[in-house]
């Protein structure tokens, strides 16, 4: 691997230099290492660029890492990844993506990851995205996320980008069984002219199925953000979404958080609010001797939970 | 020592809050700011802290003119405030709150130790957010906390007692008592409350933007319940 993706590696993933057990590692579209553990098969795709992850029942607080680097301008990176979760499998997936340019030239990452959760099984997956890099070519990481639990699976969601990702298009689909449950904690955070779009939605197909759908963001300089979100309540079930955003500059965010029900037993809320840091925290911390700009820089990393 | 002299304040949304104060806070003492409703204490624990700015008038700290500045440069300097209303912020922890406070990462037998004094247990509170999911007593209490965590030499309190049940007030009472046997440390408590009245060095009455009576707590208490004020407690325990 090169120096860059050392370096991207550091921030998505914390690596040290090693990663324990399974790991595929993707550097500028392609796999350039990657190794299976006792429970954790990783199968290169024949047909389209990508993998299969077979995880076992036998899995059991196991770490798989899926990292994408993509380390200069002009790269193109295009990627379909299938997680295959075998009953009572226990897993954290940590995957995330960083784009480095340094040229007028931009490059994008475009991870299609599709979720194949068994009865009973929990995954933990952790995405963190960066852009870093001198080049004014533009850094774009667009995600595609779609998931379908079976009955009682539980999937928990955490996706971070803080900074250097000039657009992004955020999509995630679910299809949740009996007793399933889905947890998605998505903070982003965009600067100068970035843009970044989030797209949920998530049906509530089986009785007791549930999903909490919390997403922080922070809009500064003059970038845009938009978010959607929809949920089906579709039998017996329980939905949540909330929306929080912090403006300053010139910042705009756009929230439009919506609820659907088929079924009279559907319990469905969403929440959403958008706001400047209120004055009085600012002020609350400065009594506690920070200065005004540090003041600010712990509440948005309280907020986003950086 | 901590003086205000001859200190007014206007606000674009009232006049005249604050019409020409002087005090003096000393090291070693509890001092109690007391009086009616709306008649300017917490203004002055805002121009104390640098929330506020004086219109005119200065404010000296042992020796220094503190006048114009900022609030954090006044907390480097041993100003600390607990705010009457407590401040909620989502996503920030207790724990991070505390250490804050602290000026560094606060060991959890340290964090035991001081939330112990507002009543509450820190393993059950130090990785909890300092949000709306808090009751607004665990909050107040939670404010008190990090002040007290604070190495602080003038300590402002804003109506401690607001919002705090019985059992608690008690243990902050306590607190109140080993703090004000420090020499090096001065408090000022803006209270209404008789038990908090009770173990004051010094008492301050302000009405209407002026100190309207200061002294000992023996030269003031006994003025306090001969004009009356008892009388106009609807709960019977408050001063005013």
């Amino acid at each position: 691997m090169n120096k860059i993706t050392e370096e991207i590696l550091k921030e998505i993933t914390d690596w040290d230099g090693i990663f324990d057990g399974a790991y595929s590692l993707r550097e500028d579209g392609e796999c350039i290492s990657f190794r299976n553990s006792e429970n954790i098969r990783i199968v290169r795709k024949e047909d389209m660029p990508g993998i299969d992850i077979y995880i076992s029942a036998a899995a059991s607080a196991e770490t798989v890492y899926i990292p994408a680097c993509v380390t200069k301008s002009d790269v193109r990176d295009k990627v379909y990844n299938d997680f295959h979760v075998q009953s009572g499998a226990d897993v954290v997936i940590v995957a995330g993506c960083g784009v480095h340019t340094d040229s007028e030239e931009g490059s994008s990452h475009n991870g299609i990851h599709r979720f194949f959760l068994e009865e009973g099984s929990h995954v933990v997956y952790k995405e963190k995205h960066i852009g870093i890099g001198q080049g004014t070519g533009k850094r774009v990481i667009d995600p595609v996320t779609y998931a379908e639990l079976g009955d009682g699976a539980v999937l928990e969601m955490e996706t971070l980008q803080l900074h250097g990702v000039d657009t992004t298009v955020r999509e995630t689909k679910a299809k949740l069984a009996g007793n399933a449950r889905l947890i998605i904690h998505e903070s982003i955070m965009t600067s100068g002219t970035e843009t970044a779009k989030t797209d949920f939605e998530v049906d509530l197909d089986g009785e007791d199925s549930s999903v909490d759908l919390i997403s922080r963001s922070v809009a500064k300089g003059d970038s845009r953000q938009e978010y959607r979100s929809v949920i089906n309540g579709n039998v017996r079930c329980k939905g949540h979404s909330e929306c929080d955003a912090i403006l300053s500059d010139n910042g705009q965010v756009i929230a439009m958080p919506a609820l659907s029900a088929t079924s009279t037993d559907a319990d469905l809320i969403h929440e959403a609010a958008i706001g400047k840091i209120a004055g009085e925290q600012i002020m609350k911390l400065m009594t506690l001797g920070l200065t005004e700009e540090e003041a600010e820089e712990e509440i948005i990393a309280g907020f986003l939970g950086a | 020592m901590l003086s205000l002299v001859d200190v007014k304040l206007d606000l674009p949304e009232k006049e005249n809050l604050i019409k020409g104060v002087s005090l003096d806070i000393a090291p070693g003492k509890l001092t109690v700011i007391t009086g009616p409703n709306g008649g300017g204490k917490t203004s002055i624990a805002k121009l104390i802290a640098g929330i506020f700015v004086p219109t005119s008038g200065k404010i000296i700290l042992d020796g220094e003119d503190i006048t114009q500045m900022s609030v954090t440069e006044r907390a480097k300097k041993g100003i600390a405030y607990a705010f009457q209303s407590p401040v909620s912020f989502k996503g920030v922890t207790v724990r991070k709150l505390m250490s804050i406070s602290a000026g560094a990462d606060m060991p959890e037998m340290k964090m035991c130790r001081i939330l112990e004094k507002v009543g509450l247990c820190a393993r059950d509170y130090m990785d909890r957010d300092m949000d709306s999911r808090l009751s607004g007593g665990e909050m107040k209490r939670i404010e008190i906390a990090t002040v007290l965590a604070r190495p602080a030499r003038y300590i402002l309190f804003d109506e401690p007692e607001a919002g705090i049940d019985l059992w608690s007030f008690a243990s902050l009472i306590d607190a109140f008592e080993v703090l004000k046997k420090e020499e090096d440390r001065a408090l000022l408590i803006i209270s209404h409350q008789e038990r908090i009245l009770d173990i004051a060095d010094d008492i301050i009455v302000i009405n209407d933007g002026i100190v309207t009576q200061k002294g000992t707590r023996d030269e003031v208490m006994p003025t306090l319940a001969k004009s009356g004020a008892r009388a106009y407690c609807p709960r019977g325990k408050e001063m005013f």
